[in-house]
């Protein structure tokens, strides 16, 4: 593969609910081996994107392309089964199977060979789910519940993780840990991660690039240290979500 | 009593859950008490006592609106059918709910695999098992569709009733035998579960329950009005005994079971004959469950019940998963059918109402929706449950409604309630070996 091409690219995306419309003409690109993240408000379109990406809803006009394939009119479990993985907004983890049951279901539609050693991977990732291995997902805390999505979602091999704001309702410290999980996922795995977030301060620190939505529009991009500096950011994501 | 606190449910849940119960005890006191079946020469007839099931269904109403307006009016007492599926959270993982399981499994099918020696087994013993067998397999086939995959399956009956049918019709037109026509039977209703399927591929939950039922129906309706073909209300007459590698169940014969053994002639060596291939069928049914539920499909299953979002977000075609589900529930209804047709040796749409269907659907429920283990209990308890108060006639099913409302208030979720998981860890290394081998399949 050409280096210089991006893993995914958004082109022109318009994706509507009914009559709807929820995504104005996207461009996004996602680079290997880059974290990117995407901000923006309540209602502007976030999930809708990252959801046409894994075509569901598929989007109606633009182009969606993984690694050099079209995916924009191909069913969901064809993309999910791409190397491209999802932990969707509200993790979405099987509440009456356990955090073992749940990691294997991630791995469960592709080859399973190699499944103890991504398990261990996991559990090194996130030490807590080794101890609660044979709980049911539904009684961990929201922060363990979190971590299972991200390993549910790793023991797929992806190349590609997309993450809908995990820190979503999350203490503090917990959001530490599991961007810390992101970052090292990244650094020693080489892992690409689109990463939607309502947090910006930490999600643009952590990401090499950021883009900003609003209304379904992209209306900034440029790295994350750039985006953070700048005033209409810090006026619009910032004020007061410091934490 | 006339001051309201925060903590006690407003009257119009207490007053809606009571007619949950009402309808509960509709569903159940319809067959047993509403249509009596009297024995007539070379069939069966009805006799319909819809008054009495008016005064139970009444009763029950009552019952439980007034003890939900006294003793449970504080109480956080679940509503009965309220979000069957929703089983997010709860206690953590019962260890002792897997080892009672794991003790009585194998004493249970002991016991069933004597039961025809045992002294205590008459004629009675032994039709009362077969029933008891029968709605243990239904109940099973069903648990598929409802307990694993979460489909809410209204029509199940509509299975059981194209497999008798498929079994009636090839062997009085062509002349087929029980065990040829028992797998056409299976694979034609899984047939008809996938044409069920696709329309309802969309539908969850209610919806999904009201389109099933009207299937069901429709199936029914077609049998009863399908004149030339099923004989319509007068159903199919003449349907074959099964055969012992061709050995007949007959007194007189060519090839007949008795002459071959030496034996002399007994009626029950059909009825135990009968017995042994229900059992079958039934372990077969729960020998496959528990396979398919270790491999990738039966896990889809579980996920689907739990999240279909999530599923799609893994890879799963929830298409497929949904269709194998319905047409695998479908298969085992299909052969329960064929096995009631032998059994009965006549059949006709009175047997394949929407009754049979909440019947079946009760004991899933009661049981527990998953276990296999719950729906042998809530089979017995409630076929056995039926016959054991059949001197009290019109009373049985009040009593039988009170003791079903008071399960699912004592266990809302069913008698066995928790979910084995199908990996454990001890077996982990096993069985991600046997997983590399069948994933692929
Ligand atoms: N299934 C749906 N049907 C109709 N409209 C929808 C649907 N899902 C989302 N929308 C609408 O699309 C718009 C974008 O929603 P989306 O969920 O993408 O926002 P978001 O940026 O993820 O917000 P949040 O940060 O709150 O998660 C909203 O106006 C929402 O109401
Ligand atoms: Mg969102």
């Amino acid at each position: 593969m050409n280096a210089a091409s991006p893993l995914l690219s958004v082109r022109g995306v318009e994706t509507y609910y009914g009559n709807i419309i929820a995504l104005r003409g996207v461009d996004l690109d996602v680079h290997v081996g880059e974290i990117v993240t995407l901000i923006g408000a309540n209602g502007a379109g976030k999930s809708t994107l990252m959801m046409t990406i894994c075509g569901s809803p598929q989007a109606r006009t633009g182009s969606v392309t993984f690694d050099g394939t079209d995916i924009t009119r191909m069913p969901t479990h064809e993309i999910m089964r791409m190397a491209i993985a999802q932990s969707p907004e509200g993790r979405r983890i099987f509440p009456r199977m356990t955090v073992l049951e749940n990691l294997q279901m991630g791995a469960g539609v592709t080859d399973l060979s190699h499944f103890d050693e991504d398990l261990q991977k996991v559990y090194e990732l996130f030490p807590v789910l080794k101890a609660r291995r044979n709980q049911r997902g539904g009684t961990l805390s929201g922060g363990e519940q979190q971590m299972l999505a991200i390993g549910r979602a790793l023991m797929s091999r992806p190349r590609l993780l997309l993450l809908d704001e995990p820190s979503l309702g999350l203490a503090p410290l917990v959001v530490k840990q599991i961007f810390a999980a992101i970052a090292e996922l990244n650094r020693t795995e080489g892992l690409t991660v689109f990463l939607v977030e309502q947090n910006a301060f930490h999600a643009l620190k952590l990401a090499h690039r950021g883009y900003v939505m609003v209304n379904g529009s992209i209306t900034m991009n440029g790295t994350g240290a750039e985006l953070l500096a700048r005033e209409e950011v810090r006026a619009a994501y910032l004020e007061g979500g410091r934490h | 009593m006339a001051t309201t606190s925060p903590s006690r449910r407003p009257a119009a849940e207490l007053v809606k859950d009571a007619a949950y119960s009402a309808l509960i005890a509709l569903a159940l006191a319809a067959p047993i008490i509403g249509l009596q079946t009297v024995t007539a020469r070379g069939g069966l007839g009805l006799n319909a006592r819809w008054d009495d099931v008016f005064l139970i269904v009444l009763a029950v109403f009552a019952g439980r609106l007034l003890l939900n307006f006294t003793i449970w009016r504080h109480q956080g007492a679940r509503p009965i059918g309220q979000k069957w599926f929703q089983r997010a959270g709860g206690r953590p993982f019962a260890r002792h709910g897997h080892t009672l399981s794991k003790i009585i499994g194998p004493l249970a099918l002991a016991v069933a695999l004597l039961l025809p020696a045992l002294p205590f087994s008459d004629r009675y013993v032994m039709d009362l098992s077969i029933m008891v067998l029968t709605y243990i397999m239904l109940g099973w086939g069903l648990n598929i569709v409802v307990g694993l995959a979460g489909l809410l399956d209204l029509g199940y009956v509509a299975f059981y009733a194209i497999g008798a049918y498929s079994f009636a019709l090839l062997a009085t037109h062509f002349d087929l035998g029980f065990w040829i026509c028992l797998p056409l039977a299976g694979i034609l209703a899984a047939f008809w579960g996938v044409i069920l399927g696709f329309p309802v591929l969309r539908l969850r939950g209610d919806y999904l329950a009201i389109v099933t039922l009207a299937f069901g129906e429709i199936i029914r309706v077609v049998l009863l009005n399908w004149y030339e073909f099923t004989g319509g209300p007068n159903g199919i007459l003449g349907i074959p005994d099964p055969t012992l590698f061709g050995l007949e169940f007959a007194r007189r014969g060519d090839n007949t079971f008795h002459e071959f053994f030496g034996l002399s002639y007994s009626s029950m060596h059909k009825i135990i004959f009968l017995y042994y291939i229900i059992l079958c069928l039934a372990l077969i049914t729960n020998f496959v469950t528990l396979r398919l539920r270790r491999l990738p499909v039966g896990r889809a299953w579980e996920a689907l019940r739990e999240d279909e979002i999530a599923c799609r977000s893994l890879g799963i075609n929830t298409t497929n998963t949904k269709l194998t589900a319905f047409a695998i529930g479908a298969m085992f209804g299909g052969f329960a059918g064929s096995f009631f047709a032998t059994r009965q040796g006549f059949i006709s749409p009175e047997s394949f109402t929407f009754i049979e269907s909440a019947l079946i659907l009760a004991i899933v429920v009661l049981g527990g929706l998953g276990s296999q283990v719950g729906v042998v209990i809530a089979a017995i308890v409630m076929m056995g449950g039926f016959e054991y108060f059949r001197e009290f006639e019109q009373y049985r099913m009040l009593i039988f409604g009170l003791a079903m409302v008071f399960i699912m208030v004592w266990r809302p979720r069913g008698l066995i309630s928790t979910r084995s998981p199908s990996v454990i860890l001890k077996e982990r290394k096993a069985i991600g070996a046997d997983l590399v081998g069948q994933g692929h399949g």
